[in-house]
């Protein structure tokens, strides 16, 4: 069993497919909606409206400290959800696989797809499964969809910042970026930095909660493209700056090493358990207050705010940098390379 | 290591102010090193200078000066098959005449990115049956290290690994800029590292032939300001030599080994910079005993020489003589995606940073 | 990039005129441990001793004095501007 592995006939929608659904996803994953092993899953509406999100996975390697494409992936899709005020309601799972994977592998990403679920309270109402030949593939992709409720009369968008609001991050920045730079086999460093894959939305209710949801104007989790992308976004959307300060961004130690050492910006770096928050100045403190209560919002800070357009005309993010200058944030142009010379 | 030392605002701001009191009129220094070009961009460096003070990003990126035929080398040696070229991820975006490497491999190209060439020599144990071949580019910084790899693949008969150098040697270079007749720069901001391995030294005929200042500098904020601070200082004493602002790493001499075990493998040729066109004995290639390991011998290849596009002006953007706008190319043929002079490739170039933010350059968020 | 970081050298292999077994060190700085090789470093560290590293090989020794003598930028300055210590 343990050197068994997916062969294109688990793929074929026969025997073999069922078995495998059965030995490794249904055994863990079963809920009133898969078990029916329906075309589709039939979930009851109620009134308001519905957020709906799709996203893949296709991260290399697979298992890294603080996670894996699993747990990823139920995360990403909550965490699409939860930035628009949204509690998840259930989740869509489509798993490729590659002719040869080891079950020993597939067993694990089975198991931490089912202890993600169980921890954020969330069915996976829908899934399938499909072989692809040796070569055609990279170990597992997963892609997932989401729908949550949206509470009512909350509207979250990267287009309301204002200026005069304040910009506050969840946590440290760059710890999944970092976490798959080291996992990744040419660059290995002895550390041990874990991803923060985390699901967010107790923590955006959490918020919600504590905050009138009329004076916050946007979530959002800055996954590929770093806090600097996210940055940048909002800023466009709402036409307006953004001015932050680099000694209130928090980054873990090492973090700022590994990216010292190899030439990267830990604002560029993917995070899969942040989110910026951005709230009227007036009720900002809170948010902060609402999030140091909780395990994964324990680090947050406010790490600036949002400006006019001002001399420069055009909606820029700035930072204030430690020594007492100024650069601009751009946004990220390509994947981040390690630099050496 | 108290690195925070380095970054203390006081002291930043007591530097900052010495050199605003010093620099009366306008003074304009190049850097020379790809890593001050990114620290002083990091740390807002220019925006804590005073007006007076210009300093101008000379040809320190090392995948930025390699020229267009020797990445379309690159590239033919990634699409043969059996072979991997392995290297430093600098390199992977820099375009040549028909894409990039990071293009290549979504076309088949083997391409492996590695932090040392040492991690190269280790891909080629693990992989007996296919060829390894570390694509050679940087300094004198980083020459050394590719050098002691070369040296122990010999030793250990690996012969399934090789190297294409594009190594490049920072002296020829900086005489070859400094040449310029119209050129208007006031002192030389010195590499940190580069300077470690070739000690202060190498710059006294620099600095003799053209009466230029010239310091040596490390990374740090601090370190940066300090070197400015030598140069202003340097031009307002009217005196021109070489300073060394980085003790701590640098000395006059700087290490004779690393030299050593360079010059055992290479030797210097003429070689093609991108947007400063050749320049005699500013290359390194390897010693004819070395052609085993030589990509070059190996894969019996011609030097592709393709001179830069016409109408390119980095070399006199380079020297601050021109601005973007200046440049024909610029904004129509030449963008941040479809790079042609080293002054848009690199992401802290001169014209890309022009073209990103429209124009708005740092002194406009002071 | 050059990394402007000395990491401490925490533990030595291989003897330092060995070229069949390069000489390497095990170094660390802000919590990240690399090895790196010795053969172009100029001075053979101790343990104890700082390296500059580039490109997975140790460019220059520095005495844990030198080193952790960050002092030692400030009295350069000392030197040659007068209140740059003011303070420290």
């Amino acid at each position: 069993m343990k050197d068994d592995r997916v062969l294109l006939d688990h793929g074929s929608g026969g025997l073999a497919t069922k078995r495998l659904i059965e030995e490794f996803f249904l055994s863990r994953l079963a809920n009133d909606y898969l078990s029916r092993l329906e075309d589709s899953a039939v979930v009851p509406v109620q009134e308001g409206r519905l957020a709906f999100t799709t996203d893949s996975y296709v991260v290399d390697p697979i298992f890294f400290p603080g996670g894996d494409i699993g747990s990823l992936a139920v995360h990403g899709t909550i965490n699409d959800l939860a930035m628009q005020g949204a509690a998840p309601m259930a989740l869509s799972m489509g798993l490729i696989l590659e002719e040869g994977l080891m079950f020993s592998e597939l067993e694990r990403v089975a198991e931490s797809i089912s202890q993600a679920c169980i921890e954020a309270g969330v069915a996976i109402a829908a899934a399938d499964t499909k072989v692809v030949p040796l070569g055609k593939g990279d170990k597992i992709f997963i892609n997932t969809s989401g729908i949550g409720r949206v509470p009512k009369g909350l509207y979250l968008g990267a287009h309301r910042a204002r200026p005069g609001d304040v910009v506050i991050v969840s946590g440290f920045v760059g710890d999944h970026g970092a976490a798959i730079l080291t996992a990744r086999s040419n660059l290995s460093f002895g550390t041990e930095i874990k991803s923060d894959s985390a699901p967010l939305h107790a923590l955006v209710s959490a918020v919600l909660e504590r905050c009138p949801s009329d004076k916050i104007r946007l979530f959002r989790d800055p996954t590929r493209g770093g806090l600097a992308t996210v940055l940048n976004e909002i800023a466009m959307s709402s036409n307006v700056c953004i001015e932050i300060d680099q000694d209130a961004v928090p980054i873990r130690q090492e973090v700022s090493g590994v990216c010292e050492l190899l030439g990267l910006d830990p604002l560029y770096l993917a995070n899969e358990g942040k989110c910026v928050v951005v709230v009227e100045e007036d009720h900002s403190q809170l948010v902060m207050d609402a999030l140091s209560g909780l395990a994964l919002g324990r680090h947050a800070a406010v790490i600036g705010c949002v400006k006019e357009l001002g001399g420069v005309g055009r909606p820029v993010v700035t930072m204030n940098t430690s020594i007492g200058g100024r650069r601009i944030i751009s946004m990220l142009s390509g994947e981040p390379l390690p630099r050496i010379c | 290591m108290g690195n925070d030392r380095f970054m203390d605002k006081q002291a930043v701001q007591s530097l900052i102010e010495e050199i605003r009191r010093l620099a009366q009129r306008p003074m304009r220094f190049m850097e020379v090193c790809g890593t001050h070009t990114m620290s002083i961009f990091r740390h807002g460096i220019r925006t804590l200078l005073p007006k007076e003070i210009e300093l101008v990003s000379g040809p320190g990126c090392p995948v930025c000066v390699t020229p267009v035929g020797q990445i379309d080398q690159m590239i033919n040696l990634s699409l043969i098959p059996g072979v991997a070229v392995a290297t430093f991820g600098d390199m992977l975006r820099v375009p040549g005449s028909k894409g990039s490497l990071a293009e290549a491999r979504a076309r088949g190209g083997q391409v492996e990115v590695v932090y040392s060439p040492v991690d190269a020599l280790m891909l080629a144990k693990d992989q007996p049956n296919g060829t390894i071949c570390f694509l050679g580019i940087g300094f004198e910084t980083t020459t050394p290290s590719v050098a002691a790899t070369i040296l122990q693949a010999r030793e250990n008969r690996i012969r399934n690994f090789c190297v294409y150098s594009t190594h490049k040697l920072m002296p020829p270079a900086l005489d070859a800029l400094m040449a310029e007749p119209d050129l208007d720069i006031d002192g030389l901001l010195c590499p940190g590292h580069v300077s470690t391995i070739i000690g202060t030294q190498a710059y006294g005929p620099i600095s003799e032939k053209y009466g230029l200042p010239c310091v040596v500098a490390g990374f740090e904020p601090l370190d940066i300001l300090l070197g400015v601070y030598m140069l202003v200082r340097q031009v307002v004493d009217g005196r021109c030599q070489v300073e060394n602002a980085y003790e701590r790493a640098v000395s006059a001499q700087g290490n004779e080994r690393a030299r050593r075990v360079t010059e055992a493998v290479f030797e210097p040729v003429g070689s093609r910079w991108r947007g400063l066109g050749f320049i005699d004995a500013s290359g390194l290639a390897l010693r004819e005993e070395f052609g085993e390991l030589d990509a070059r011998c190996r894969f019996e290849l011609k030097e592709i020489d393709i001179p830069d596009p016409k109408g390119c002006r980095c070399s006199r953007i380079i020297k601050g003589i021109e601005t973007p706008g200046a440049c024909p190319l610029f904004s129509n043929v030449c963008t941040p995606l479809h790079p042609v002079g080293p002054c848009m490739v690199s992401s802290e170039g001169t014209c890309a940073a022009y073209y990103k933010y429209g124009g708005i350059l740092e002194e406009k968020i002071r | 990039m050059c990394l402007a970081v000395p990491m401490k050298v925490i533990e030595l292999e291989g003897e330092q005129d060995d070229f069949f077994n390069p000489p390497v060190a095990t170094v660390e700085a802000e919590g990240m441990m690399r090895k790196i090789r010795l053969d172009i470093v100029d001075r053979f560290p101790r343990v104890g001793d700082y390296v500059i590293v580039h490109a997975g090989f140790a460019i220059h020794t520095l005495s844990p004095g030198e080193a952790n003598e960050s002092l030692r930028l400030f009295d350069e300055m000392g030197k040659y501007i007068p209140g740059v210590n003011d303070g420290e």
